[in-house]
């Protein structure tokens, strides 16, 4: 059994409420925060090796220690809460079960970064969770936790919570923060960062639920002690979403540094292929990332143990390897059409692209289109090699990443299976077995 | 003053220049195509993405490369800046890519399209395109949306550049059109069918790249080539009142705002200027408008740009070759 | 379904658009936009007329067109009369490998509608949406706020009969009993 720091008292009955969490060692880690200086919690954060768990892996206190303290302006602390990437569902887990863990370490983070007024934008199909939420400040709030006068340190914070309209792209920073102020959420164009000109132009720190949640445990063990966990530049444990053909589906968290073989297999963890099939493909973390087969999602080319840890998950590139992105972990077993995977895929991208810049906007839905064809049984050799151009115009050409993220689940597909494109558009007859959706994005018309 | 190097060429730029306004300074060779951006209209820029540019040295003090293209349009020089846009094959390759991704979706009406001859798709389709298409699909349409007596939008025909919503946001106190949808089926709109009426909007049509907002005085009028651009001016309450009248023969189909080299206008002018003012009587005329021999438009031009305190209006005459 | 909106919040949804709008420094209440488009959609009867926009934007203090561009952006505001319920499949990856699509044709042919229609009592109105972020109970649909996870014919079946049961009123994300200031 590995550490647990954010699923320990997941179990216990009644931990949405700030009694039940106190009794389990709850804010216990704000006291300690708010006898130190801000500096000290920076520091900390940056000694305990946290690295951002949204998905791209940069070291939590150094993206804390770029924030303009210069200028004077006010500083905000964001919890990005929009949490979409298919695959990953481990945040509304967590806000769901253990509200307060997130408000205390928001309280703690807010403090370092000398914000006096926090968010936590959440996406909007968990209003659920928002209402939650919403309870969970309230708590803390009559608590003295949260208002003016910090349990008596002076030290003030609003924290609300906001809830989003249904936009993946809004699970970027700057497309949180333009949704945030009430726009439609288009990704800004960078420089400037948020910890310059963020929300109202002002210095902002935007954070990953997880990322945020882990800051009461940094604290009350000390960021040394956290270090001490993980593996290479890969500390502390991380909530892996478990999903796909897995006999045990859900959330668990591991010590960095777990072989991904072990992962699978264990019966503390996945528990191992459905129905005793065989493992052909995995997507690590959460759908942008390169799909990788069974292969070499378990050994790294050099025939290394592939352990999940942002480190080993990228060993190889994008050649041979993949990313632990949000670790949005879906398995797909040997009955899985990596064709018909990548449609659904593009699919979403193109759904999602929020239509600003143009190589998203129109490359997107061109590869759906094409997938589609194929899928239907009227794609040729000549479009399997389109896609992979198209795929190369998109990627690095796009105002934010998520024209990479929809390239790079095209390119690694194409890289690893292209025997299977290929077969798919010589011998249609034989893959067209189920009916599929081929949905355009329903344009909203004048009512 | 940061220098910054473009393409083998250097130059001394103010501090807070973009790659784009100094590639424009040093000449037409180094300067990469510009679709969404426009000087005079503020946070303009970063969408077409046809102004990529390859940072192969971020600055002297930090020599490392951008790993990935740079909008010119939204990057700002550093000292020691080295650029490559014409002789990085990569961006060659890769802007080819982008005006492929633009004209996947155009219906390449320019036939009965009344920007043809000083469209600018078309111009980055001759200069930056392929000859072919690979888009096998059907093409995205959309109905015509009626914005008042003056403006016809046609939205078909756009390319998302956002000017015309900066425009009505900058320059007029009321907006009442914008970007409605996301992603592929995004479109301009009014939503419910709104007049545009502010004395300002006309310059929509001027800074729409495309034939997506014409001027509903001169549809299918004449082609542009037809037409003899001269400039002219008049005392305006409104407006600076600089234009280009467009005549042929002596009557002035249209009006519109001066544009530089850049295809950017020079200022902005009202509508009452742009809709209401066609007698040559309402105009003190300077003398024919210079243009680049490189346009369609300069087919009809005059032999040689005359002097204006000895030009008239009778000296007018096609351009023979 | 009512095509004839009483255009006009409820006393509590005001009190809580204008407490929502408090939330934001100030001259910034245009940040409210989305949570107040959510009260709006379930106070009109889960969708958004040009009419309930225009009310928004008046009490917002804003330009009707910005209120358009927001709602016309975000996948879950419905510009066009919808059902009762509004049932929401996911078809993303995780769920597509655990048989979304089959969900859905079961759904389509119990109701005897396509995605994107409704049913002609009213009553019902199915969307495919994308990822839900409940990939471990794949497959899985949202009814309103509630996410009903590993879904089963004989689930499904359940879940809608119990909807058509129990739907008096039309039902949306922000249900109406959390409309309170």
């Amino acid at each position: 059994m590995g550490k647990k720091l954010l699923t320990e008292h997941f179990g216990v009955q009644g931990i949405q409420q700030l009694q039940v969490y106190k009794q389990h060692g709850g804010y216990a880690s704000l006291e300690k925060a708010l006898k130190k200086t801000p500096d000290e919690i920076v520091n900390e954060v940056m000694t305990s090796g946290l690295r951002g768990r949204g998905g791209a892996g940069f070291p939590t206190g150094r993206k804390w220690s770029f924030i303009d303290k210069k200028s004077g302006k006010p500083r905000y602390l964001v919890c990005n809460a929009d949490e979409s990437e298919p695959g990953t569902f481990k945040d509304r887990y967590l806000m769901e079960v253990n509200p307060h863990l997130l408000i205390e370490g928001m309280i703690i983070s807010s403090f370092a970064l000398g914000a006096h007024l926090s968010y936590i934008y959440i996406r909007g199909e968990l209003l659920y969770v928002y209402h939650i939420l919403e309870k969970a400040i309230a708590e803390a709030y009559e608590a003295g936790y949260l208002g003016k006068n910090i349990l008596g340190t002076g030290y003030d914070l609003e924290l609300y919570c906001h809830p989003g309209g249904g936009a993946y792209i809004c699970g970027e920073e700057t497309a949180l923060i333009e949704s945030l102020e009430g726009k439609r959420g288009n990704p800004r164009i960078k420089p400037p960062f948020p910890a310059i000109s963020g929300l109202y132009n002002n210095p902002t720190v935007v954070n990953n639920v997880e990322s945020i949640a882990t800051v009461p445990a940094i604290i009350a063990m000390g960021g040394e002690e956290y270090a001490k966990i993980g593996i290479g530049h890969s500390k502390g444990t991380k909530l892996i979403s478990a999903c796909g053909h897995i006999k045990k589906p859900g959330i668990y968290e591991i010590e960095l540094g777990l072989p991904v073989e072990e992962f699978i297999y264990s019966d503390e963890y996945c528990g191992g292929i459905r129905g005793g099939r065989k493992l052909k493909a995995v997507v690590a973390g959460g759908s942008s990332v390169p799909i990788l087969p069974a292969e070499l999602i378990l050994k790294t080319e050099k025939g290394e143990p592939r352990l999940m840890s942002y480190e080993s998950l990228s060993d190889g590139g994008f050649t041979s390897g993949t990313m632990l992105g949000s670790g949005g972990f879906i398995v797909m077993d040997e009955t899985t059409s990596i064709v018909k995977n990548l449609f659904n895929f593009t699919r979403f991208y193109h759904h999602e692209s929020c239509g600003q810049c143009s190589p998203c906007r129109e490359g997107t839905a061109w590869m759906e289109k094409i997938l589609h064809r194929i899928l239907h049984g009227h794609g040729t050799l000549k479009d399997v090699d389109l896609l992979w151009t198209l795929q190369k115009n998109i990627d690095g050409k796009t105002i934010c990443p998520l024209g990479d993220a929809a390239a790079w689940p095209v390119a690694s597909a194409i890289r690893h299976f292209r025997s299977e494109f290929e077969d798919f558009v010589q011998h249609p007859e034989k893959h067209l077995d189920v009916k599929h959706y081929f949905n355009q994005i329903e344009k909203k018309e004048l009512a | 003053m940061p220098k910054v190097t473009i393409d083998g060429k250097t130059i001394e730029v103010p501090q807070g220049t973009t790659i784009l306004q100094a590639a424009r300074m040093i000449g037409a060779e180094v300067t990469p195509p510009a679709m969404c951006y426009y000087t005079s209209l503020k946070t303009s820029g970063g969408y077409c993405r046809t102004c990529i540019v390859k940072v192969s040295k971020m600055s002297e003090a930090n020599p490392n490369p951008i790993p990935k293209p740079v909008a010119s349009c939204r990057t700002n020089v550093e000292e020691g800046m080295e650029v490559l846009n014409y002789t990085s094959p990569e961006i060659v390759e890769a802007r080819k890519g982008v005006v492929e991704f633009l004209l996947a979706n155009h219906p390449l009406d320019c036939p009965i399209c009344d920007q043809a001859g000083e469209c600018h798709l078309q111009d980055l389709s001759y200069d930056h395109g392929s000859d072919d298409t690979r888009y096998e699909f059907e093409r995205r349409k959309f109905k015509k949306i009626d914005l008042g007596p003056f403006i016809q939008l046609h939205m078909t025909r756009c390319i998302l550049c956002y000017r015309c919503v900066k425009v009505a946001d900058q320059l007029t106190d009321e907006r009442v059109h914008g970007v409605l949808n996301r992603g592929e089926v995004s479109e301009i709109s009014t939503y419910i069918t709104k007049a545009i009426e502010n004395d300002f909007s006309g310059n929509m049509i001027d800074v729409c790249p495309v034939g997506a907002l014409t001027d509903k005085t001169f549809r299918f009028k004449s082609r542009v080539w037809f037409t003899n651009p001269v400039s002219a001016h008049r005392d305006c309450k409104k407006c600076c009142g600089k234009v280009t009248l467009w005549y042929k023969g002596d009557e002035v189909l249209r009006v519109t705002g001066r544009k530089d080299k850049w295809g950017e206008v020079e200022e902005f002018i009202c509508n009452e200027c742009r809709f209401e003012k066609k007698q040559t009587l309402d105009w003190e005329i300077e003398g024919p408008t210079a243009i680049d021999r490189h346009s369609v438009i300069s087919a009809n031009h005059y032999e040689k740009i005359v002097e204006p305190s000895l030009f008239k209006l009778n000296d007018i005459k096609p351009f023979e070759d | 379904m009512e095509n004839k909106q009483h255009i006009e919040f409820s006393a509590d949804a005001l009190a809580l658009a204008k407490k929502l709008m408090g939330r934001y420094p100030e001259g910034k209440h245009k940040s409210a936009i989305i949570p107040i488009l959510h009260i709006a959609q379930s106070e009109f009867g889960g969708w958004l007329s040009p009419q309930g926009m225009d009310y928004v934007a008046k009490i917002m203090d804003l330009q009707p067109i910005e209120v358009y561009e927001v709602a016309s952006f975000y996948s879950m505001f419905n510009l066009q009369p919808v059902g009762k319920c509004v049932i929401e499949v996911c078809r993303t990856g995780p769920c597509w490998l655990m048989g979304a699509e089959d969900i859905v044709n079961h759904i389509e042919s119990k109701l005897n509608i396509k995605v994107g229609e409704t049913t002609s009592d009213g009553m019902f109105t199915l969307k495919t949406v994308e990822c839900l972020a409940a990939c471990g109970g794949a497959p899985m649909m949202q009814v309103a706020e509630k996410y009903h996870e590993d879904l089963t014919f004989a689930k499904v079946d359940t879940i809608l009969n119990d909807y058509q049961n129990n739907t008096k009123t039309p039902i949306s994300h922000w249900s109406k009993d959390k409309i309170k200031p």
